[in-house]
């Protein structure tokens, strides 16, 4: 089974640290990583990454975090960066950004604030609409670790439970990832589909959304990426002289 | 003669950057599944550290067979033992001590 983690939030400045966070990656057993990458990023630093993770055999896929304020933002974001990236995330900060994020097929990944109840949108009309333009529902782990015991606790399982019986109602595929930015914040892939069991999503969906969806959706890009893509099942295998 | 509580043992990797005692990891745990499954949900789990090693951050824990799940993820869950960050994985888990050492 291929363990993928689309965002693991090695950081960008400090390569040191960064490699010690690909490492334990690798130790844990992730196949393949995604890691945000500023839309600024130099070839040069994106091509030391892909050195550090291939060292530690894994594969490293770019990721841009997209934090669009408006529709509009967001659209110009996907229009200058889209082919720049294998993965485009989109953390939804309004309804109407939401809405534009789940029907834009060139939007891998929705992401919502995960401690402010206020900000979440998933509900089925998003469903809906993500399902119509393949976009999947990402869910960071990180954020399960980092909240408070208690009230805020017992609400965020409350959500999580009713987003992801909307997604499996509907289809949308969801996507577990880290959002790790430290070490000890990184958790086996097993230990996350047993995470899932406290918002009473079944094992095999949760086992999904850490290999099958995540792998598909980068498998996807790094197709519509490539040169010979035309459409989807339409690609160029052998260009022909004019006569 | 059959067993009438099905037991999994679970190996565990505590990662930790200072070592801590048996005694620190055991309150952790079973701290953690109370915490997040309540009294009731702790009696049924069961839980017994059987084996620490301190050098090693490496500890044997058993849990009932039925609680399992509930255990893995109390101990994801888990960000510190006593007050000092830290991460526990599940290396293996089995049914019995001896397939376990066999992994």
């Amino acid at each position: 089974m291929k363990f993928v983690d689309l965002h693991l939030c090695a950081p960008w400045t400090d390569l040191e640290k960064a490699k010690y966070l690909i490492a334990k990656s690798a130790e844990l057993g992730y196949n393949q990583i995604g890691v945000p990458i500023p839309a600024s990023a130099e070839e040069k630093t994106v091509n030391k990454f892909r050195q550090v993770s291939m060292e530690n055999g894994l594969d490293l896929v770019t990721r841009l975090d997209l934090v669009p304020k408006t529709p509009g933002e967001l659209l110009a974001g996907l229009r200058k960066f889209r082919r720049k990236f294998e993965v485009v995330s989109v953390l939804c900060s309004s309804k109407a950004v939401a809405r534009q994020a789940a029907k834009d097929r060139r939007v891998d990944l929705l992401s919502f604030h995960l401690h402010d109840p206020k900000k979440r949108f998933f509900d089925r009309a998003e469903a809906e609409v993500a399902l119509a333009s393949s976009v999947a529902l990402e869910i960071d782990m990180t954020q399960l670790l980092d909240i408070p015991e208690g009230y805020s606790r017992v609400g965020l399982f409350t959500r999580l439970q009713r987003e992801t019986a909307t997604a499996k109602s509907f289809n949308v595929p969801i996507v577990f990832s880290s959002g790790a930015s430290q070490p000890l914040l990184l958790r086996k892939p097993h230990d996350y589909a047993a995470l899932t069991c406290l918002f009473t999503l079944e094992t095999s969906l949760a086992l999904e959304g850490l290999t099958a969806n995540p792998a598909g959706i980068v498998e996807r890009n790094r197709e519509k990426l490539s040169s010979g893509y035309v459409a989807p099942g339409i690609r160029v295998v052998k260009e022909t002289r004019k006569l | 003669m059959t067993r009438i509580v099905r037991r999994r043992y679970l190996a565990l990797k505590i990662d930790c950057d200072v070592s801590v005692d048996s005694k620190a990891v055991s309150d952790a745990i079973w701290n953690a599944v109370v915490r997040l499954f309540g009294e009731v949900g702790a009696s049924q789990a069961g839980l017994y550290l059987v084996k620490y090693d301190e050098n090693k951050s490496y500890a044997v824990l058993r849990c009932s067979h039925k609680a399992l799940p509930m255990v893995r993820a109390a101990i994801a869950l888990l960000t510190r033992i006593g007050d000092k960050p830290a991460a526990i994985h599940v290396l293996r888990v089995s049914g019995t001590l001896k397939a376990l050492d066999r992994k």
